[in-house]
C-alpha cells in the first residue's frame, strides 16, 4: 500500500470519516487478556457498562465473547465482575501464557 | 467616515473586537491585558455584541475553550499577557496544529521570576515556536489595524492559522493616543462573515479533531504545517493592500525608516521604534546616515525581504526586549539568519534593552548609534551581545 504524503492529509489532522476508529485495532496493546467463564456469569452486564472501549459484545441482551481486536486488557471488567457464589466470571491471564 | 478618538491601546483593540463581533470569547484577566477583556465583557453585558463570553478559571482553560469553539465552527477571540500566555503554551500548539484561526491580542509583559507586570517581549518570544502567526504593533493605531487584519489573515481559506497581535504592555496598552477608528460597517465588510472550515457542528459530515498520529504520519503533518506558513506572507500583503484601500494606512511585512541610503541601522520591535525614529532624525541632522527596520510579521519571518532591506548597510544593531539566556536575543538570531545568505552583509551587534518595563530613552538609541558609527569605521566589536544601560 502506498503511504500517504504530506499533500494527501486533511488540514489540522482532522478525521473526516466518521467511525473509523474501527480500523485501528488497539487489541495488540494488551499485556493481560480477560477470559470469560460463562458458568460463573449472572448476565448482570456490569462488564459491558464499565468497559471503556466497547470490547464486550452483547447479543440479544446477553453477554457474549470479548472483542479482542479492541480490548486493551485494562482489567476493569474483571475488577467489577460480581461473579457467582464468590467465583469471578472474568479472569485476567497474562498474554503469551 | 473616520472617527478620531483619544484612547488607550487596550481600548482601541477592544473596540476592534466589538466591531468584528466574534461568536465566542474566552476571558481571563491578567495585567496589563485585563482592561481590554473587561471592556469587551462590558460590550457583551451591554448587548453591543452577540458574542458568547466564556469566563474561565485560567488561561489554559481559556485557550482550551477557544479551541473547542473554533473547532465547532465559530469565530473566536481571546487576549492575554505574560504568565497567561505561558500557561496557555501547550494549548497554543494544539490551536495551530488543528489549524484553528483563533485571534489573540497579546499585551506584552515580562515573565516571572522576579515578578514584574511591565512591558517586555519575553512572553510572545516564548511563543515563537508554537505555530501561531505573529503581528507586532508599534502603537495603538497599529494594534487596532493589525487586529482587524488578523481575522482576514488567519481565516483565509489557504491559511487557517491562529494569529497573535502583539502590543507593548502599559507603554501602549495604557497610554492614550490619537487613534483613527474605522466605521463599524467598514470593519464588518472588510472582515466579512465567518466562513467555516471542517466544523465539528455538522451532523451530516461527522468528523473528529485531535487524533493520535504516530511516527508513520506525524512528520508529514508537520511538513504540511510548515508549507502553510510559507503561504502567509503573500496573504498578509494582500490583506494589507485591501486595508490600505479602506483606511489609507499602509502596512507591509516590516517598516523601514530612512533605511534606503543608511550606513547604520537599528532593528527593533514595537513601541521603541517610535523613540528610535526621533533619534534617527537627530543623527540625520548631524549628517549621519542612520535608519531603522521594524519587523511587523515575526512569524513567519520574512528572511529574504529583510536581508534585501539591510544588506547595503555597514553596521546594524538588533535590539531585543527579551533574552534567550545563554543565547543571543531572539530577534538578533533571526536577523543573523536572514543576512547569512546575503552577498553583502553589515556587521551586527545585539543589545538587550528595556526588560521588565525599563524605559527606552532617546539617550539609549544615541548610545547605540554612536557605537554603530565606531563599528562601521572599523573599531572592533567587543561583545556581540550586551545589556544596554544595566547599572554596574
Amino acid at each position: 500500500m502506498k503511504q500517504k504524503g504530506w499533500k494527501d492529509l486533511a488540514p489540522g489532522s482532522v478525521i473526516l470519516e466518521g467511525g473509523n476508529a474501527v480500523n485501528f485495532k488497539t487489541g495488540s496493546w494488551r499485556a493481560f487478556r480477560p477470559v470469560w467463564i460463562e458458568e460463573n456469569c449472572i448476565q448482570c452486564l456490569f462488564c459491558w457498562i464499565y468497559c471503556p472501549d466497547m470490547a464486550v459484545k452483547v447479543k440479544d441482551s446477553k453477554r457474549n465473547e470479548f472483542d479482542y481486536d479492541f480490548c486493551k486488557g485494562c482489567g476493569i471488567c474483571a475488577l467489577e465482575c460480581p461473579g457467582k457464589k464468590g467465583k469471578k466470571a472474568i479472569e485476567m491471564i497474562e498474554e503469551g501464557k | 467616515m473616520t472617527q478620531v478618538v483619544a484612547v488607550t491601546g487596550n481600548e482601541a483593540v477592544a473596540n476592534a473586537l466589538r466591531q468584528i463581533n466574534p461568536d465566542v470569547c474566552g476571558i481571563y484577566p491578567i495585567t496589563p491585558q485585563t482592561d481590554m477583556m473587561q471592556r469587551f465583557a462590558s460590550y457583551v453585558s451591554d448587548g453591543k455584541v452577540d458574542t458568547e463570553a466564556i469566563l474561565v478559571e485560567s488561561e489554559h482553560s481559556s485557550m482550551s475553550a477557544c479551541i473547542g469553539a473554533a473547532a465547532a465552527g465559530g469565530r473566536v477571540v481571546t487576549a492575554t499577557s505574560s504568565q497567561g500566555l505561558a500557561l496557555m503554551w501547550e494549548m497554543l500548539h494544539i490551536a495551530s496544529g488543528d489549524r484553528l484561526p483563533i485571534i489573540m491580542p497579546v499585551v506584552n509583559r515580562a515573565l516571572s521570576a522576579p515578578l514584574n507586570i511591565h512591558g517586555d517581549h519575553s512572553d510572545a518570544m516564548g511563543a515563537r515556536d508554537t505555530g501561531w502567526i505573529q503581528l507586532w504593533s508599534e502603537n495603538g493605531q497599529e494594534a487596532y489595524d493589525n487586529t482587524i487584519q488578523a481575522f482576514r489573515i488567519g481565516e483565509h481559506m489557504d491559511i487557517r492559522l491562529p494569529v497573535m497581535i502583539c502590543l507593548d504592555g502599559f507603554i501602549i496598552s495604557h497610554s492614550i493616543e490619537r487613534i483613527e477608528y474605522l466605521e463599524d460597517a467598514e470593519v464588518q465588510n472588510f472582515v466579512g462573515p465567518y466562513k467555516n472550515f471542517l466544523p465539528l457542528l455538522d451532523l451530516d459530515k461527522p468528523k473528529s479533531y485531535g487524533p493520535l498520529i504516530l511516527p508513520d504520519l506525524y512528520h508529514e503533518y508537520k511538513k504540511a504545517q510548515h508549507e502553510v506558513m510559507a503561504k502567509v506572507t503573500d496573504v498578509v500583503l494582500d490583506v494589507a493592500k485591501d486595508f490600505e484601500k479602506m483606511s489609507g494606512r499602509s502596512y507591509g511585512l516590516f517598516e523601514t525608516y530612512k533605511l534606503d541610503d543608511a550606513d547604520i541601522a537599528i532593528v527593533i520591535l514595537n513601541s521603541a521604534a517610535g523613540t528610535t525614529k526621533d533619534v534617527i532624525d537627530e543623527f540625520r541632522a548631524k549628517g549621519v546616515k542612520a535608519g531603522l527596520l521594524k519587523p511587523r510579521l515575526f512569524r513567519p519571518f520574512p528572511y529574504r525581504k529583510i536581508a534585501d532591506a539591510l544588506q547595503h548597510t555597514k553596521a546594524v544593531c538588533v535590539m531585543d526586549r527579551a533574552d534567550s539566556f545563554g543565547g543571543y536575543g531572539p530577534l538578533f538570531m533571526e536577523i543573523v539568519s536572514a543576512l547569512y545568505h546575503a552577498k553583502d552583509k553589515p556587521l551586527l551587534m545585539n543589545k538587550i534593552y528595556g526588560l521588565g518595563g525599563r524605559d527606552y530613552l532617546p539617550e539609549h538609541a544615541e548610545t547605540v548609534f554612536s557605537e554603530l558609527i565606531e563599528l562601521a569605521n572599523g573599531s572592533p566589536l567587543k561583545n556581540v551581545k550586551e545589556y544596554l544601560g544595566a547599572r554596574e
